[in-house]
């Protein structure tokens, strides 16, 4: 993958962040090394291999359906920077999608 | 146009997605209470809230759900699989993205067999089932200038059903959504309920003219809160994009909302950018195996489904499809149908008792089958009395089941011969009651037989009378058209 100034816009939009065009080359410079570095990996012969999913080998780390742990009300909402004492709030969402 | 004139002209391919949440004690990911109602962000725990360095655990329960319902579906079981992260950006996903399964979804394939009109049937075939999370609510019309977020739905646990493309009218996808919920229900795994979003649906949509095989661009129809409602967009739908194709444009790929009390729907305000969800393999859980001893053992607690019963209904009991399509509708009627027929073998009559008399008590006292007084034997012992000419169908229905109702403990047999209800009905006995009725009253006699025909009814009761109410009415009529003939 090229690594130009769309592909940046369309990093910053979903991580939500904001670059000034400064910044942008900065970082597209930064991306481009690491993608070159990554790509190393292309290099390998992995046909017969099958993919990574986790880092161990253990399965079926499950638990039994029995509640515990819950905060309450006032703990959950302790870090909400706004908060009306029920609900957690934020500025007005329209879109919901 | 409208929804016949479009039929005529396109043909409508239609795939429906339904989210169930499980009725798991705990959510999916972490121990905080799966409850519906409860008072806003009090089910949370630092999991569900999507604090650092907090870890997922997944909740075994999740899994033995999502076989039943496989199995139930004749589906393809995953054995080995993984779950997948789901990014994107929204305030009621604290973590920012949704554990879910896209690679290894626990169901492949699988089939349900749906009932049209005209004892047709359809077998309506899936994609997948998978398990997921659902995420928080947020309420945006209780507060004019914020959005609220109420987390205790966050981390409830989802399976996702997907349909193959193969629905092909509303009708179908009626009776497909109305399955999927008897079986859910039947299963015990999710309450089915779709206004309180228990159980919710999208449809994908799209037509194309018949005889074409490239199928036309879909819309998806979201908020549908009930059935019904699944029903009404598509016929709207068809109608609308039937109209766009007509006009020489091409329907618009979107995601469209659908508004109960107008039954129109509506384009959603547009998201600045499609969609990226960037899927990867979720770090934070190991991935699971299915033995197969657990799947024998989920196998083993199976229970009946709708359609097998149906089956044994209609084959074994000789049931008609309608008769048994009104018992299975329910679990807890259709099992307490299955008692009754434990008690006697007169199935038809036992399934007019329940789909008539029980249903309308229950309906009436707006109570469930489970809290019915009256145990199917005594219920049995009922039909029983009727099958011997103990009691007239009448008494039976009028008097002595309300009476049963009032002291279900006591035989019926008892209550029916202390308020003096056993039929005196043998032929003799009620042929000797019509002779006297008819000769102590001789003009009408004569006027009836001239073809007075109003007066059977005065006849009738008289003879109902002298007979303290216990006679059967319809024997009685066939001895007096009898009596007067002669």
């Amino acid at each position: 993958m090229k690594i130009n100034k769309d592909v940046i816009s369309k990093l910053a939009r979903l991580s939500k962040l904001k670059f000034n065009d400064d910044e942008s080359k900065l970082i597209s410079n930064d991306l481009s090394k690491m993608l070159k570095f990554i790509n190393q990996l292309n290099d390998l012969e992995t046909k017969d291999i099958d993919p990574l999913i986790h880092m161990n080998e253990e399965l079926n780390n499950w638990r039994e359906d029995e509640i515990d742990d819950v905060l309450s009300q006032a703990e959950a909402l302790t870090n909400s920077p706004v908060k009306d004492g029920t609900y957690f709030k934020l500025p007005k969402v329209l879109d919901k999608s | 146009m409208n929804l016949e004139s479009a039929l005529l002209k396109y043909e409508p391919i239609i795939g429906i997605e339904i989210h169930a949440q499980l009725n798991t004690k705990s959510k999916a990911y972490c121990g905080d209470g799966n409850e519906f109602g409860a008072i806003p962000n009090t089910r949370t725990s630092p999991v569900s809230l999507g604090h650092p360095g907090t870890l997922p655990k997944f909740n075994k329960e999740i899994i033995n759900h999502a076989l039943k319902l496989g199995l139930a579906l004749d589906c393809e079981i995953t054995r080995w699989m993984h779950f997948d992260r789901k990014n994107y950006f929204y305030a009621d996903l604290p973590k920012g993205y949704q554990i879910t399964q896209d690679k290894t979804p626990i169901c492949r394939k699988g089939q349900i067999l749906i009932r049209l009109e005209n004892n047709e049937t359809k077998n309506i075939e899936l994609t997948r089932i998978h398990m997921e999370e659902d995420s928080g609510k947020s309420i945006h019309d209780l507060d004019p200038f914020n959005t609220l977020i109420d987390l205790n739905r966050a981390g409830v646990p989802l399976l996702e059903i997907v349909t193959e493309p193969v629905i092909r009218t509303s009708k179908e996808a009626y009776e497909y959504v109305t399955e999927i919920r008897k079986l859910l229900r039947y299963l015990e795994i999710c309450d089915g309920n779709m206004e309180e979003g228990s159980m919710r649906c999208d449809v994908n949509i799209s037509i194309m003219p018949i005889g074409s095989e490239k199928f036309g661009d879909r819309v998806e129809v979201k908020n549908l809160n009930s059935i019904r409602n699944v029903q009404r967009s598509i016929d709207y739908e068809i109608v609308r994009q039937a109209k766009v194709l007509d006009g020489g444009e091409k329907v618009k790929v979107e995601t469209r909302t659908f508004d109960a009390p107008s039954g129109k729907t509506s384009a959603m305000r547009k998201k600045e950018a499609a969609h990226d969800y960037r899927y990867f393999p979720e770090p934070d859980l190991n991935p699971i195996k299915i033995e197969e001893n657990h799947l024998i053992d989920i196998k083993s607690k199976m229970p009946a489904l709708p359609n097998e019963l149906f089956k044994k209904f209609t084959e074994n009991y000789g049931l008609s499809n309608y008769d048994a399509l009104v018992i299975i509708e329910q679990k807890e009627i259709a099992q307490y149908f299955e008692q009754l027929v434990q008690f006697t073998t007169n199935f038809k009559t036992a399934a007019n008792w329940v789909m008539v008399n029980i249903k309308s008590y229950l309906n009436q006292q707006a109570i469930e089958i489970n809290s019915f007084p009256v145990s199917a034997e005594k219920m049995g012992l009922l039909i029983q009395m009727i099958d011997e000419n103990l009691i007239s169908n009448s008494l039976a229905n009028q008097k002595l089941f309300p009476e049963m109702i009032k002291n279900p403990n006591e035989h019926p047999q008892s209550i029916a011969e202390k308020n003096d209800w056993i039929s005196s009905d043998s032929e003799e006995e009620l042929l000797s009651l019509v002779t006297k009725i008819i000769d102590e009253n001789p003009s009408e006699s004569e006027r009836l037989k001239n073809g007075e025909k109003k007066l059977i009814g005065f006849f009738m009761g008289k003879i109902m009378k002298a007979s303290n109410g216990t006679a059967d009415p319809k024997k009685i009529a066939q001895i007096l058209n009898k009596s007067l003939s002669q």
